[in-house]
């Protein structure tokens, strides 16, 4: 229910909606007009996040050194091991196996599937549930070219464009030309896609493309396939062992500098474990629970940057680690589901962003970090968002007028976990607009892979938002699925041609030792350790409570 | 008033009139704590000390992890959400169900057949239903899980698929069946035999992979590869985009 003061506004977009919906009818651009290169830049330079002064800073050690990457990665890079490199006995792995994938989501799932296909045996590193992952919850959709009037070039431009020219080609182009076959391989997964009724996939819109691309499952897409590669994980026990609440918190490499494993966490029990394999895979997804810049986030509650910080200290570059996506349209009212994700289908199916007088300020469809500053312009400079009660603020996102275009009943047919969210908290927004502002959202860069998903390091492979460089700096709607998929696929692919020929050498963690050293040598305290692998929400109070000076056993 | 003295201790009791009104006492698995009223189940146990390990995951109503049993004052009802999704009420006594013990066949989806055999074949104890409708009631998505359930046994794959499409797999259900039936595998088979096997395909999609494996978009992709960035750019700001939209 929305207080009376923000119904008020609401009936400023109502008078305005007719009027709207006519514009929607005429054409997109008719709705408002995109914005040129020179806009474009100007207001990301003065209103996206990024380009604030304290966004950034020059990281001190490790091999981006003299970088200035996002300060709150930094702090992560900058931080010591969990455990005593030197203390560690490398002699009697725990567990050995051909490939080890770190990771569970979908990205690693796509892996070891295709791993387990071309023979090889493996290990999945877990840090929560199986599927517990930011795949689980894309609502909106997978891009891919898959009709008459779209082409994998066309899909190729919007990307490259989208991700301000930065991306790497090569990278681009096997996303793009896989992308169908994905989709084919899903369907035969078992993957229920929307479709026509000729059997033909729906394709929606989405930011920054050109053509209506955008597959999905009602808006549980993430979930949908996410929930078909666990099931058939689980149809393979013979052949991939899924170690859950087990996260990765260093990579093991041979003598010879290449991967050879991992320590594992047992989150329980809190011991470490020795995990010796040909080939490590890393797909351990994004950062959004670091909360950039204090922003609250759409991401999962392990999407702790694990991964990078891992390779960073095995020696493996990062690549674009300077930005951030932040989605446009998160939730800010009500309080209770301040930053989830409003899905960009919103959008897709002709929903429109107005200020708080029902006015049109920016088209649409921009890619995200575009639309995302244009919503900050809105509600700061332009003062024209509207206010919550706990002092949050946004612009309204129009819902019902996309039943208006498409037909009554489409909003609870292609939105019904918007419906269903919404609705827990008493709004219809079939009747009512949402609230929404920028909410933290991806990892546009990561570690720096080829098109095979190889990394600097012989042996470990990253898919999916753990890698860097495929997106630019700005991924567009619809990619990271399609990502995790496609590279995924290639990790595994790759990995388990790369194990038939590999002789693993004696087990080290100098690495580790190395980096303390270099964090010695620059002065860096020994006050955090990283990964972070959970977020801590614990407030203050009980902390000024928690006084157990010393550890033993399981009790801190 | 400080946070930290707004929060209630573990040792002391307090009167009524020194809680805040916004403040609400909430029992963690037996234990009191104060917390925010319009507090989620999951910011609870969170203001109130708690580092959750299991029970925690999407945060956001996708994934399942933070099924919740609770109970209010005086009722005799079981009451079930997902933490993540349900605001706290006064008193509430509550438990996380992190972890169920189910049961998962493991099946050849390529060796299946979808016939109205197949899921009683796999799931036999599917047929110990007795219409209770408890999985009903559990169910935070609010779906007809019954009702599938029954369509499964008649061996109805289309319907079983459309009407467990939101399950979040968090195990309500089956933590209350008296039949020790596990719904969400069997609504997951379900869906992975209709996608697989029933759903009708059409054909731009296998026209389009003919394409590429022709090699029909090979040579404009080396093309646009080619560009300078100047050139690229250009085309990019240049491309159209009054598609239809819907």
């Amino acid at each position: 229910m929305y207080p009376e003061y923000m119904r008020e506004s609401i009936r400023k977009v109502e008078a305005t909606r007719p009027k709207r919906l006519e514009l929607a009818k005429a054409g997109l651009s008719k709705v408002f007009k995109p914005m040129t290169e020179e806009e474009r830049d100007e207001v990301l330079r003065k209103f996206h996040p990024d380009y604030t002064p304290d966004a950034r800073r020059e990281v001190r050690v490790g091999p981006n050194k003299g970088e200035k990457l996002t300060s709150k990665v930094v702090d992560l890079l900058e931080a010591h091991s969990r455990i005593d490199p030197k203390k560690f006995d490398l002699s009697a792995p725990d567990y050995e196996t051909d490939i080890l994938i770190i990771g569970g989501g979908g990205g690693g799932c796509m892996a070891a599937l295709w791993a387990i296909q071309n023979g090889a045996k493996v290990i999945i590193s877990q840090k929560l549930r199986l599927g517990d992952a930011n795949s689980m919850m894309s609502q909106g959709g997978m891009q891919a070219a898959v009709n008459p009037h779209d082409s994998p070039v066309i899909h190729y431009l919007d990307i490259i464009g989208g991700g301000h020219f930065d991306n790497k080609p090569e990278l681009v182009k096997t996303l793009t030309m896989n992308a169908p076959f994905i989709v084919k391989w899903l369907q035969q997964l078992g993957v229920m896609w929307d479709r026509d009724e000729n059997g033909n996939l729906t394709t929606k819109a989405g930011g920054g493309t050109s053509r209506r691309r955008m597959l999905s499952a009602r808006d549980y897409t993430g979930a949908e396939i996410m929930r078909n590669l666990r099931d058939e994980v689980r149809n393979h026990p013979d052949e991939i062992d899924v170690l859950e609440f087990n996260p990765a918190v260093e990579l093991v490499l041979d003598d010879e500098g290449k991967a050879a494993g991992a320590i594992l966490y047992n989150l329980e029990t809190e011991e470490y474990y020795l995990v010796k394999a040909k080939a490590t895979i890393i797909t351990t997804g994004g950062f959004g629970r670091l909360h950039i810049k204090g922003f609250a986030t759409t991401n999962h509650y392990g999407a702790t940057a694990d991964g990078l910080v891992l390779a960073y200290r095995a020696g493996a570059k990062l690549l674009y680690m300077d930005s951030v996506q932040y989605h446009p349209t998160g939730a800010v009212y009500p309080e209770q589901i301040a930053g989830f994700l409003i899905t960009e289908k919103v959008r897709g199916l002709g929903g429109q962003p107005v200020n708080k007088h029902g006015e049109l300020f920016v088209f649409p469809l921009e890619p995200r970090d575009v639309e995302a500053a244009n919503f900050i312009r809105e509600c700061t400079e332009r003062d024209n968002g509207i206010k919550t009660p706990s002092g949050r603020v946004g612009v309204w996102l129009d819902s019902p007028i996309i039943d208006m275009l498409n037909g009554e009943g489409t909003i609870h047919n292609a939105l019904p976990a918007m419906v269903r969210q919404f609705h827990r908290f008493g709004i219809d927004i079939t009747k009512e607009p949402m609230l929404v502002y920028p909410t933290l959202h991806y990892q546009n860069g990561g570690i720096e892979i080829n098109e095979r998903a190889e990394t600097s390091i012989p042996g470990l492979y990253v898919a999916g938002e753990a890698s860097g460089g495929l997106h630019g700096r700005n991924r567009l709607m619809g990619n990271s699925v399609l990502d995790y998929n496609v590279f995924g696929k290639i990790a595994g692919i790759n990995a388990a041609e790369y194990i038939k020929s590999v002789k693993i050498g004696k087990l080290t963690l100098q690495h580790v030792i190395d980096f303390e050293r270099e964090l010695k040598e620059v002065g860096i305290p020994k006050d955090v350790v990283s990964p972070m692998i959970l977020p801590d929400y614990i407030p203050e109070g009980v902390k000024k409570k928690q006084l157990t000076t010393e550890w033993h056993g399981t009790l801190m | 008033m400080a946070k930290s003295s707004s929060r209630g201790t573990r040792t002391r009791k307090k009167k009524a009139d020194e809680v805040p009104k916004e403040m609400v006492p909430v029992y963690i698995m037996g234990k009191r704590y104060f917390v925010p009223a319009a507090s989620t189940i999951m910011g609870a146990l969170e203001y109130a000390g708690y580092q959750i390990k299991r029970g925690a995951g999407c945060r956001e109503g996708f994934c399942g992890a933070c099924a919740t049993v609770y109970r209010t004052p005086k009722s005799y009802k079981i009451q079930y959400g997902l933490a993540c999704q349900t605001v706290v009420e006064p008193d509430m006594y509550l438990a996380q169900l992190p972890f169920f013990p189910a049961l998962k066949k493991v099946y050849d989806i390529e060796k299946l057949k979808p016939s109205t055999e197949v899921l009683s074949a796999i799931y036999p104890e599917i047929n110990r239903c007795v219409a209770c409708n408890t999985c009903t009631k559990a169910c935070p998505q609010e779906l007809e899980v019954m009702d599938y359930i029954q369509a499964a046994i008649r061996g109805d794959i289309e319907k079983v698929a459309h009407l467990s499409f939101d399950c979040i797999m968090c195990g309500l259900c089956a933590a209350r069946c008296p039949a020790e039936i596990v719904h969400y595998n069997v609504g997951i088979l379900a869906r992975r035999l209709y996608g697989k096997y029933l759903a009708k395909l059409g054909e731009y999609l296998p026209a389009r992979l003919k394409e590429i494996e022709e090699g029909k978009f090979d040579e404009e992709m080396k093309e646009i590869m080619s560009l300078s960035r100047e050139k690229l750019e250009k085309r990019y700001y240049e491309r159209d985009l009054d598609f239809q939209i819907t």
